[in-house]
């Protein structure tokens, strides 16, 4: 199991397929992915990579926070995941990742923040029908009707759907196709859509369902070793013909 | 311009470098050269009709094309940056004064033409 990596949502676009084809895609940003600190086996109990991404103002960093971002010498970091992954994948403190850490056609599972509607009635949020329009109902037209039965139970149920607070809440949203990356700009573009706003961090792992492609870049794509790089993009360009024969 | 802006225009000046999109507007008569791939080749279509709305959005631009085909109307949207459409050619340039002619859809016949533009110096 290796990392995953942090990742800005920029917002959508559409890309035109040679082909005709146009795909809705969603572009996301890595920002400085780095690694700011690992967890082991013998010191912590479990193995897992510590990543960062994004900037934040030293001032509005606490001193305890500095301390960590300035063992790893890394700048202070926006956001700050654990990843849980394998013994033999483990990076070291301060590498940074880059966007071809996934390859073209693999599928990936992206989690973030739902966006926020703020408190709904029942119709918005649990799709319930409200009351009838006439026949005597009086002023409670899009209420929730009935919440329970008579004095036995005598009670309303636990987990009952009612209004409340909506969107705001972690999803994950599975199998979505990597369609390209740029090294460059450290773009990835997702099809389909994710959760949240525009500007709102998200977590993207390899797919759990389904085996991670041989040609995906083990432990990960670093920026440090260039050496690697070309062997790695050698490899990306065969995998991509080989989705687009399937 | 933000990320997403720049994407698309980088994608759009890669587009116009191999084909070129002329200046036309609602009312005009176009002649759109659609790839139709029929199982194995792979030939040009001409539909020819009036367009009746362009909407500019970037990557997501379009225009929608009227034609009356065997006595029924019949309406088309075009992506304008698509690779599936080969051609775009401006057979007759309309004087309207609406952005939409959405109107077009309740009328037939005589009342449904578009007056030719005459003066070549508005046609820029």
């Amino acid at each position: 199991m290796r990392t995953g990596v942090i990742a800005k949502k920029m917002g959508m676009t559409r890309l035109f397929q040679d082909d005709g084809r146009h795909v809705p895609v969603t572009v996301l940003a890595l920002e400085n992915c780095q690694v700011v600190s690992t967890r082991t086996a013998d010191r912590d109990g479990y193995v897992a990579v510590q990543l960062g991404a994004g900037t934040k103002k030293a001032k509005n960093t606490t001193k305890p926070e500095r301390g960590h971002f300035g063992k790893a010498e890394v700048e202070p970091k926006a956001k700050v995941v654990e990843f849980r992954v394998s013994e033999d994948a483990l990076l070291t403190a301060g590498e940074t990742i880059s966007a071809d850490h996934f390859i073209a056609g693999q599928l990936v599972d992206i989690t973030g923040h739902t966006v926020g509607k703020g408190f709904q009635g029942a119709m918005k949020r649990w799709n319930f029908g409200g009351l009838r329009a006439t026949h005597g109902v009086s002023v409670s037209h899009r209420s929730h009707g009935s919440t329970g039965q008579r004095q036995d139970p005598g009670k309303v149920f636990k987990g009952k759907k009612m209004a409340g607070h909506m969107g705001d809440r972690q999803r994950t949203q599975q199998n979505l196709e990597v369609v390209s990356t740029d090294v460059e700009r450290g773009l990835i573009f997702v099809k389909g859509s994710v959760p949240g706003h525009k500007g709102s961090w998200l977590t993207v792992k390899d797919a759990v369902k389904g085996p991670r492609p041989d040609a995906a870049p083990y432990p990960a794509s670093l920026k440090s070793n260039n050496v690697s790089a070309p062997a790695v993009a050698d490899a990306a360009p065969a995998a991509e013909a080989q989705t687009e024969e399937a | 311009m933000n990320l997403i802006q720049q994407i698309e225009a980088e994608q759009i000046a890669k587009f116009l470098e191999a084909k070129k999109i002329p200046t036309f507007r609602a009312g005009d008569t176009l002649r759109v050269g659609v790839k139709v791939v029929e199982g194995e080749r792979s030939r040009v279509q001409n539909y020819e009709g009036v367009c009746i709305a362009r909407s500019n959005k970037a990557m997501g631009s379009n225009f929608t094309v009227r034609k009356i085909s065997f006595g029924e109307g019949v309406e088309r949207v075009f992506p304008l940056y698509s690779p599936n459409i080969e051609s775009i050619e401006v057979v007759r340039r309309g004087v309207v004064r609406r952005a939409k002619l959405y109107y077009l859809r309740g009328r037939s016949g005589k009342s449904a033409r578009i007056a030719e533009l005459r003066d070549p110096k508005r046609e820029a």
